[in-house]
């Protein structure tokens, strides 16, 4: 309940408020449309597909949520999302009881998200009753999953329980965080069950994280775990998921039979019926009330005693709202206190109360929409050209006013076309700005210093790129930080500075899109993963470059314990981090050197993204070079050109010989005009070399939206897409990149 | 495209239409239902280690659309192109391929009795993609699985391992 919103600006963090707006609009939508779908649920026929849309939306505001430090919106949303969690997996039935504190979840997280919108004046609307509430409900259907919960006889309500109920708060949360639990885990069916025994090493590797014990599942392809841990259902099934696909693992707990009446019976009272929600408590009717309004409103008298101290008294202090929450509820107030603090409520409803309230300033459309009108403007912009061609043979001062009608048109359609392509591109600042906070949470947990660097942020990549790229960002700086980094003394001791640096950065190269994450921590250890590879039975060898050393990391289930280090390694995951790449054509490369740091490069295809290209023409042809990565152009001398071995040429640029690449060969072009020669060098640069390209002219610089040419053909070697020119025709765009690589072999 | 494969469900077990095109002499009929539009032949953008029947690419209002020659890949006497060559845009399965045709003859319906079964013959074509002959008055249509023949490896419309 405590308020981080503030502390953004006191660090030395970017600053996250300009992406409040996007998160607000995000997360608002995600509840209206979790409540469309909650309404429509039907709670005998519900299906997976309603039940997992709903999970979902319920799982992006807590995301959002916990990003942005809106921590009583993330600790609602969790609870949601557990429940839900159960529910899509069938454990729990849905009932009318489970909807209705679903929809009141989220009007509470609407109007808490809505004080936050407004710069947090006003009460926080509290939210302990909901979230012990849904915890019940999701806890409780364990036992009987069939008829949950609504069951318990509604107990009268006797004065004395509010002091009860008070501390019966915590209890459930105590339960699900610190109290050990006994469970039992059954992974499966798996195609190959030794990747689940990689679980079992997680529990030795892992301080604190509990015992397990293999079972007999009595099948071949599953296995089944005895587990103690203190962790919950959702940290366990994160753990996992470095391992097996989450949804092959399925967790019963084997003490909840005998916690959950217990926990039941001690905050019963205020919860008997279910659909009873402080919301509908209004009428103050003193003892009764305060009770039924319960720990909720005693949480808010409190914080009303305490004089906010905690909102203004946070900026910076990540660990205040825990100790927040405890004073609340630690100070049992006064009946009295506590019946004039759920009067107040009402108006609390924050969304109207200050005047400065930002409007929407943006809207959301459907990706296709945006892409058709992409589509039109490009038509449109051929027709113009089109008509730009047949005017020129006009007679200026006969049609003076239809060609200043056309030059106007010519200029709007550009503009047109400009701002139609810009719509879909958002910057990688987006996706950077979740980083600074999550490392520095990260940083303070493990002990370490971390310095965060982004460079490139505002590289424009496209939307559905940008959401997809995210959450594989977030494990390779998670593992830099967790594993790359080392602890302050060990880099004292290396004679490296106190604070390891992570950079982040982006760039446009060869027609792709590349994300580094680069630390200067202790880097892979070649030995280790060699020996490791050989333990695991992989075919390896001495010989093997160090890239290709490094690629054996991507193996599944390559556990990485033992890998670098000897608590933990680096390889976590990362068969999932190149799967997820993989799937939108990307490709990660590693590169390290032990002692001074890793470097993990993630190359993403362009698949609509707009570059500053170079158009050169060869023969009758045009291609168009990126030109990030031209470097310079000038007319050849034939006495600069020398041949050595089987033909291939070099030429002298300043003190540096460079490759030559004829396209003309490259591409086969068909020469027509033997007037004509390439006699124009264009030096490029890729992967840190530089070639130099031979072309027959240098036709002009200009923005190209890139297409996918493997859409409806296939792969062409040395391109790396197509574009449309002014004219209609495509032509296609150069892999500077792999024209290097040519040389190389 | 789903309503167009629900009514090419509903119809598959009767009657089907078919667009008939000429190459040289012969006249070849495909399912209409895989048919996305049909237009006059611009010359194509040309992508190197093609094989010769692929003419290029060409920006269809904005997608990049490969353009096979089915004239080349039959091996016809000749293949000008003039005003009346016309390209037949298809549309298989998310795959939006270009053919160049002589000419497009009309739309026509064949009951499945007006259909006989393709002998075998040695030609051009892998015979598995011929799925019959149409017979109407004295005319022989050659009925195409053009879905077949457009991912058969040796067109080159794929990437390998796809």
């Amino acid at each position: 309940m405590a308020d981080t919103h503030q502390d953004s600006g006191s660090g030395g963090d970017i600053d996250l408020s300009q992406f409040y707006q996007i998160f607000f609009e995000e997360a608002g939508e995600n509840l209206d449309l979790m409540e469309q779908m909650l309404l429509n649920l039907n709670l005998e026929t519900a299906d997976d597909e309603e039940l997992n849309g709903i999970f979902r939306c319920a799982h992006s505001v807590k995301g959002g949520a916990a990003t942005f430090g809106f921590s009583d919106v993330a600790e609602l949303t969790h609870q949601m999302e557990s429940l839900l969690d159960r529910l899509r997996r069938h454990e729990l039935q849905p009932n009318a009881a489970m909807v209705d504190v679903l929809l009141e979840s989220a009007d509470a997280s609407r109007s808490l998200l809505a004080r936050h919108q407004s710069g947090d004046e006003g009460e926080a609307l509290p939210t302990t009753d909901l979230v012990r509430r849904i915890a019940e409900l999701a806890a409780g259907g364990g036992v009987v999953a069939a008829k949950p919960v609504v069951a318990p006889v509604p107990v009268p309500v006797a004065p004395p329980v509010a002091p009860v109920a008070a501390p019966a708060v915590v209890a459930p949360a105590a339960v699900a965080s610190n109290g050990s639990r006994a469970l039992e885990i059954r992974v499966g069916p798996l195609e190959r069950p030794t990747q689940a025994d990689a679980i079992q090493e997680l529990f030795r590797d892992i301080p604190g994280l509990g015992s397990i014990r293999a079972l007999d599942s009595g099948r071949s392809d599953t296995r089944l775990f005895a587990v103690e841990t203190a962790s919950s259902d959702d940290d366990l099934l994160d753990l996992f998921t470095f391992h097996v696909s989450r949804d092959q693992i399925q967790i019963s707990d084997k003490s909840a039979a005998a916690a959950a009446p217990a926990v039941a019976s001690l905050v019963n009272a205020p919860v008997a019926d279910p659909g009873y929600g402080f919301f509908d408590d209004l009428p103050p009717a003193a003892p009764a009330s305060a009770a039924a309004a319960g720990p909720a409103a005693v949480a808010v008298a409190a914080e009303a005693a305490a004089g906010f101290g905690f909102f203004d008294g946070a900026p910076g202090l990540p660990g205040t709202p825990a100790p927040a929450v405890a004073v609340a509820v630690a100070s049992p107030p006064p009946a009295s206190v506590a019946a004039s603090a759920s009067v107040a409520k009402p108006g609390v409803k924050p969304a109207a109360a200050p005047a400065a309230q930002p409007e929407a300033a943006t809207i959301r459309v459907a990706i296709s929409k945006v892409d058709q009108l992409i589509n039109l403007v490009g038509e449109l912009v051929i027709t113009q050209a089109m008509l730009a061609q047949n005017s020129r043979a006009l007679d200026p001062a006969v049609y003076q006013q239809l060609l200043t009608g056309l030059a106007d048109l010519d200029r709007n359609t550009r503009d047109l076309q400009e701002s139609v392509m810009s719509i879909r591109m958002i910057p990688m600042s987006i996706v950077f700005s979740r980083f600074p906070r999550m490392l520095r949470d990260l940083a303070g947990k493990l002990g370490k210093k971390v310095d965060f660097v982004t460079q490139g942020e505002a590289t424009e990549l496209d939307k559905g790129l940008v959401e997809k790229i995210t959450d594989p960002l977030t494990h390779l700086v998670r593992n830099s930080c967790d594993h790359g980094i080392e602890m302050p003394a060990e880099r004292l001791a290396a004679g490296k500075s106190e604070t390891g640096t992570i950079t982040l950065s982006a760039s446009h190269q060869g027609g792709s899109i590349v994300i580094e994450v680069r630390d200067d921590g202790k880097g892979l250890s070649r030995t280790k993963i060699l020996n490791k590879a050989r333990e695991r039975g992989l075919d390896v060898s001495d010989q093997m470059t160090d890239s290709e050393v490094w690629q054996l990391i991507f193996a599944p289930g390559f556990s990485t314990a033992e890998v670098v280090t000897d608590v933990s390694g680096r390889g976590v995951g990362m068969d999932v981090v190149k799967r997820n790449i993989a799937a939108l054509n990307g490709t990660v490369e590693i590169d390290s050197a032990e002692g001074y740091g890793m470097k993990v490069s993630v190359r993403l295809p362009l698949t609509l993204a707009i570059m500053d290209g170079m158009s050169v023409g060869v023969g009758e042809e045009v291609y168009i070079l990126p030109l990030s990565s031209v470097v310079e152009s000038f007319q050849v001398k034939a006495e600069a050109v020398s041949t050595v071995g089987q033909g291939s040429q070099l030429v002298k640029v300043r003190d540096e010989y460079m490759p030559v690449i004829e396209l003309e060969k490259v591409f086969q072009v068909p020469r027509f005009d033997f007037e004509k020669s390439s006699d124009i060098m264009v030096v490029v640069e890729a992967d840190g070399s530089r070639v130099v390209l031979l072309v027959d002219e240098l036709l002009g610089q200009q923005q190209v939206v890139v297409k996918n040419l493997e859409s409806n053909y296939r792969k062409v070697p040395n391109v790396s897409g197509a574009t449309i020119l002014g004219d209609g025709k495509v032509a296609l765009i150069l892999d500077t990149g792999a024209l290097v690589r040519r040389t190389r072999h | 495209m789903g309503i167009m494969e629900k009514i090419g469900d509903a119809t598959s077990a009767g009657t089907r239409e078919y667009l008939t095109f000429r190459l040289d002499q012969e006249e070849y009929g495909i399912d209409i239902l895989k048919v996305q539009e049909i237009r006059g032949y611009e010359p194509p953008t040309r992508v190197a280690d093609a094989p010769p029947f692929i003419k290029g690419v060409v920006n269809l209002r904005g997608t990049i659309v490969p353009i096979v020659d089915m004239r080349l890949k039959f091996n016809c006497s000749k293949a000008d192109y003039d005003a009346f060559t016309v390209v037949i845009i298809l549309n298989l399965r998310q795959r939006i391929v270009g053919i160049v045709v002589d000419s497009v003859s009309d739309v026509m319906e064949l009951p499945p009795d007006s259909i006989k079964a393709a002998p075998d013959i040695d030609s051009m074509i892998d015979s598995g993609a011929v799925t019959g002959l149409g017979s109407l008055g004295d005319r022989m249509l050659i009925l195409l699985d053009i879905e077949r023949l457009m991912s058969a490896p040796d067109m080159g419309l794929e990437s390998p391992g796809e």
